[in-house]
């Protein structure tokens, strides 16, 4: 099998990922479990060094020159953010955890306090915890309704119900952009259009859709959108929420403390303007540093050939995994991030895991924090290859003949 | 590779594929529930116990293959013994599981000893201690699931 495209040399993009060259149980590391994290760059991993080493301090605090680089280049990557997603404003941009802390943000500073008794809330039947939990929590607290869309076989919204659900008492569609185990894309704009019709607000997980796809939050048309740093080359610990500037400048603070004001006295205290209004305490300044290094990244990357290339490898994984009896894929649609998740009849996922790991292969097995779905399936867990522009095809055929010795071992 | 040969032997895969004493029990004297949420295993278990003695013993679940051959593993060793019996084999495999010193001489069942090939997968331990949970669980007459998180 062909590894290389006219513009793309995996061997050459494998070179910047120091981690991917090591054996493990003494086997070269064969890394599919990108959907849960992606490695990093050592571009990432210096820029993370470069500011300990070089120019650490606290940010929009001190008028000495370490501090004023600091902050200068912390806000360097908000504008590097804003242009990543294509967001009007670099203020629109707020540094969070995680895609988590954004959803968190998002349900208890905008829809928290405007949610009344009987409201509605629409989520998918695809949703990670982390785009469920958050909904009840608001929704118990007002007495608001979850309605939740469901799936059809191959793993696509059924739209048509999702239509009928939407009322004037809907106030937030809260949906994934890609599912973590069915790999679906889900049709965003047509999403965000049809909730807009009603006058409700859209939020979108892009925790999956951000390493993948390009971004455009203006032509998605959504209200807000919350990313992860680490699914997408940077380090853990730091995400993004990007919001409309006028939703933004509506909602209250989500956490008081330092950075997040203009004035304080003991009877007032008037907050900052946003983004700075959200950003309470000394915030992840490394971990900014190395998502401004990751995007850079992704950015040097013909972004059409990445593309192009994982399609072709979960073109192949998927043609590959049919041809082994006993497996099931699980999540067929059409238009997918490269995300396969299966199962075997008489092998549960834990094993396949196990062995597969025995020969240093890393996937993911379990219900991946999605267990409304997994009940929607019937299934306890799954299996679960997911891949980057990193992977090759030698990985798969090496992926598949451990499944094949998976079905060995099971006899 | 070794590992798991140890890991997959053949009392093990036995026991997966043909669990002993799988099904419930209509009046048991107690009954548990187990689940692990990190991988979604669920299991529950059923005991009939006669004067302190443990006569009856069924399960039923879904699981990976160490959960279930675990599980299956349990029932045969279970039955005949005490309470207070069971308990202390709940200690023994505990150790077994978890500890490298663990001295095998302690388990009269020699079939209990193929657990032991779980210790070189830590992640696996849970899986392999799930049953044994849920029993503690069901003698101590608890109603409520248990989890090994």
């Amino acid at each position: 099998m062909q590894a290389t495209t006219k513009t793309f040399d995996v061997e050459r993009i494998r070179a910047d990922f120091p981690i991917l060259h090591q054996e493990i149980n003494g086997y070269p590391l064969v890394y599919l479990d990108n959907a849960a994290t992606t490695q990093k760059p050592i571009v990432v991993i210096d820029a993370i060094d470069d500011f300990y080493r070089r120019y650490n301090s606290n940010v929009h605090r001190g008028i000495h020159h370490l501090s004023m680089e600091a902050t200068q280049a912390y806000e360097d990557v908000r504008a590097k953010v804003a242009r990543f997603i294509n967001a009007p404003k670099m203020q629109e941009c707020i540094f969070v955890r995680g895609a988590t802390e954004a959803i968190n943000l998002v349900a208890n500073s905008y829809f928290a306090p405007r949610l009344e008794k009987g409201d509605e809330i629409i989520l998918t039947h695809m949703e990670h915890h982390s785009n469920i939990v958050p909904w009840q929590m608001i929704a118990d607290k007002a007495g608001a309704i979850l309605k939740i869309v469901p799936i059809s076989v191959n793993g696509e919204l059924q739209m048509d119900v999702y239509q009928n659900l939407l009322s004037s008492k809907t106030r937030c569609v809260a949906c994934t952009y890609a599912s973590n185990v069915l790999g679906t894309i889900n049709p965003i704009a047509r999403i965000t259009e049809l909730a807009h019709a009603v006058g409700a607000k859209v939020v979108i997980d892009g925790a999956q859709s951000t390493a993948h796809l390009p971004i455009n939050v203006q032509a998605l048309g959504v209200d807000f959108y919350a990313f992860s740093g680490h699914k997408m080359y940077a380090p853990t610990g730091i995400g993004v929420l990007w919001g409309k500037e006028h939703l933004l400048n509506e909602m209250q603070p989500y956490q008081g403390g330092g950075e997040m004001i203009s004035s304080v006295q003991f009877d007032f205290t008037e907050y900052a303007p946003i983004p700075h209004k959200f950003e309470a305490g000394t915030p992840n300044i490394s971990g900014v540093m190395g998502l401004g290094a990751a995007i850079d990244y992704m950015l040097s990357l013909d972004h059409l050939a990445i593309i192009e290339y994982e399609a072709k490898l979960l073109h192949y994984a998927t043609s590959q995994l049919e041809m082994l009896k006993g497996f099931n894929i699980i999540g067929t649609s059409s238009e997918k991030v490269p995300v396969l998740s299966f199962v075997h009849g008489k092998i549960h996922p834990h094993d396949i895991g196990t062995i597969l790991d025995a020969q240093g292969i890393a996937i993911r097995s379990g219900h991946h924090c999605t267990m409304p779905l997994m009940a929607f399936l019937d299934l306890a867990a799954t299996a679960r290859i997911s891949l980057s522009f990193y992977n090759t095809f030698a990985e798969i055929d090496i992926c598949m003949q451990a499944l094949e010795k998976a079905k060995e071992v099971f006899g | 590779m070794q590992n798991l040969k140890e890991l997959y032997q053949e009392l093990i895969m036995d026991h997966n594929r043909n669990p002993r004493n799988f099904g419930t029990l209509e009046c048991p004297s107690c009954q548990a529930k187990g689940y692990n949420p990190l991988c979604g295993d669920e299991l529950s278990l059923y005991l009939n116990i006669n004067k302190d003695v443990i006569e009856q013993v069924k399960f039923k679940g879904r699981g990976c293959a160490i959960s279930q051959a675990s599980a299956s593993l349990m029932t045969e060793a279970l039955i005949g013994l005490s309470v207070r019996e069971a308990m202390h084999l709940f200690e023994l495999i505990h150790g077994l599981l978890t500890s490298e010193q663990f001295d095998m001489q302690q388990l009269s069942s020699m079939k209990l000893q193929v657990l032991a090939g779980v210790r070189a997968y830590p992640a696996r331990v849970k899986c392999a201690s799930l049953a044994w949970h849920t029993l503690v669980a069901a003698l101590k007459h608890q109603s409520d699931a248990v989890q090994t998180e």
